[in-house]
């Protein structure tokens, strides 16, 4: 059984270098900014880049005060598909959990290849193709932001708006005016696909 | 800590290292040395960014050791500037030296501490040994649990450091605190720096009308009462800090006390602990109590000088007692346990009290590690040796 039952807690699954961090934090910062409590703070291990990381977020409408990492997430975010071959992204997810996956396949292609290890996963798997969105508007792979769109979509665990109000905080000043309204397209197009 | 305020104030989230960089811009030192060290770093950059874009006044020294960044403090707080300063682990190990120096000097320099595990084996993550490498040093050490605590140990440490005239260690864990990003309330700078005032040292080498020396030479015949006004010093330590907590929650809305007494009241088996693992074992202690268990914690905030009769009194209706390190003493039972014996040894309560090491070199603790030992001291499992929580 959960031990936080009434905390939403997600594991972005990612490589050393992919912003999986980044991608935390500006969901962290827009739940505070709608008065939620959160945590956002990556697995403590040798940072590598191109390695496998885990990055955790908790959002709650009441103080967090664990400090363990997350082991029994709500939702599974994979920022990329190849880390469906080396980690368990679908450990302890249950049926009416589900995972988002930066991918082009179909959620069944990738629900075969998740359970072709051995796994029996059953919950929903919603693909989004975070690289092909961000290299067509952005012209740069930058999946991490991308992504969130459709974290959005999925959890309602903040409004767009405050997605892209943070993404713009952190990232006006250094990428310019310009590319950061792409960037915003691309979250909302994200956003806006359906799956 | 106690919420004496309902009122809904601004929340923000930031990283246990971000928090005190902010803390300390509410400050405003007039000295800060600075040099890198995981997981302290985010602090001296975030710090280094404000000076850099001109948001406070202070002068940023950058050295080539820690050994060198103590000893920057001790030169400007010995000339009566506002010092302050971060490390962790091997950089706290070679101040080694420069900590007895401040301390022996009465400067009054605050220092924040990511706690991290030390070599050898290499580790970079969190645990207490570098603080516990340190705590004969003379230093005045507090513990945080969270971001709330830390920004709120470094605004009032600074003011007890020169209250006291004795220099002030906050301690978060490393990464644990350090890295993750977590809610907390911030004062008004205004309040912050009207709380801390303006720091008017009684002699500093810079008052030129008075000449005054840091730092003589003492023999067999006036080290020891040096050495002996010192300890008074520090004895007296717990009454500046109950005045400076309560002032503080004037401003801040926020009361802390020498130690968090968390459901002890009725408690029959109570855990000991002090820093981030408090907000999961607070966690479990609400699920045991849910089942009707008499469960409770004690977090320690000021370590030193400890609050032993306080605790004592905390803890005089235990059945039993688990007390978790993380830290050893190698060759004897871990620091916290020794000092809570210690503790109970100085009153007629006789409680069964159990010693645990976690964590050490960033290995996680979870709920479930928590539950298991209040289960031990249910069950009444004991044993006189340190059991491991690995």
């Amino acid at each position: 059984m959960k031990y936080n039952r009434d905390i939403l807690e997600i594991i972005f699954y990612a490589r050393g270098g992919q912003g999986a961090k980044t991608a935390a934090e500006i969901i962290a910062q827009a739940a505070v900014k709608e008065g939620r409590f959160v945590q956002a703070f990556p697995q403590f291990g040798p940072e590598r880049s191109g390695a496998p990381t885990k990055t955790f977020v908790r959002i709650s409408s009441s103080p967090i005060r664990t400090h363990e990492p997350v082991t029994d997430p709500d939702m599974a975010v994979v920022l990329d598909e190849t880390i469906l071959d080396s980690e368990n992204v679908m450990e302890n997810l249950s049926r009416n959990e589900s995972m988002i996956v930066n991918s082009e396949k179909t959620a069944e292609e990738l629900r075969c290849k998740i359970n072709s290890r051995g796994a029996d996963y059953e919950g929903k798997i919603h693909p989004v193709d975070a690289n092909g969105i961000s290299v067509a508007i952005i012209g740069q792979l930058r999946p991490n932001t991308v992504i969130l769109g459709k974290i959005i979509q999925i959890a309602e665990i903040a409004r767009i708006e405050s997605v892209i109000s943070e993404f713009r905080k952190i990232f006006e000043r250094k990428i310019g005016r310009e590319a950061t309204k792409k960037n915003v397209q691309a979250i909302e197009k994200a956003y806006d696909i359906i799956s | 800590m106690t919420n004496m305020t309902n009122a809904t104030k601004k929340r923000i989230a930031l990283t246990g290292g971000a928090a005190a960089a902010e803390a300390l811009r509410q400050i405003n030192p007039d000295v800060m040395a600075v040099y890198p060290i995981t997981p302290q770093t985010t602090i001296i950059e975030a710090y280094a960014k404000l000076a850099a874009d001109g948001l406070v006044n202070t002068e940023v020294i950058q050295v080539e050791s820690e050994h060198s960044a103590m000893s920057a403090c001790i030169g400007a707080s010995a000339a009566g500037a506002r010092s302050v300063t971060a490390t962790s682990s091997q950089g706290l190990l070679l101040m080694h030296e420069m900590l007895y120096i401040a301390s022996g000097l009465r400067l009054p320099i605050l220092m924040v501490d990511s706690a991290r595990a030390v070599s050898s084996p290499i580790n970079i993550h969190g645990d207490h040994s570098d603080v516990m490498g340190v705590r004969d040093s003379g230093w005045i050490q507090i513990f945080s649990e969270n971001a709330q605590e830390v920004y709120d140990n470094t605004v009032m440490g600074m003011k007890l450091a020169e209250k006291v005239s004795l220099p002030v260690m906050v301690i978060m864990d490393g990464f644990n605190t350090s890295h993750s990003v977590e809610n907390l309330e911030t004062a008004d700078t205004k309040k912050v720096r009207k709380f801390i005032g303006e720091y008017r040292p009684e002699q500093t080498l810079l008052k030129t009308n008075q000449p005054v020396t840091f730092g003589p030479l003492a023999l067999q015949n006036s080290y020891f009462e040096f050495k002996i006004d010192q300890e008074k010093a520090m004895m007296s330590v717990a009454d500046c800090y109950a005045d400076i907590t309560a002032d503080f929650a004037e401003i801040s809305g926020r009361r802390y006390n020498f130690f968090e007494s968390y459901k002890l009241k009725d408690a029959e088996y109570i855990i000991v602990l002090a820093g981030s693992a408090a907000g999961t074992a607070k966690d479990v202690v609400d699920k045991l109590r849910q089942n009707g268990k008499k469960v409770g914690l004690l977090k320690i905030n000021l370590f030193r000088p400890f609050p032993s009769a306080e605790i004592a009194e905390a803890l005089k209706n235990a059945k039993s007692i688990a007390v978790l390190d993380r830290a050893q003493s190698i060759g004897t039972m871990p620091p916290f346990y020794m000092e809570i014996i210690n503790s109970l040894n100085a009153t007629k309560y006789k409680i069964q009290t159990a010693s645990y090491i976690y964590g050490l070199g960033g290995r996680d603790i979870f709920a479930k590690d928590i539950e298991k030992v209040f289960m031990d001291l249910i069950k009444n499992k004991f044993s006189k040796e340190i059991k491991y929580i690995q």
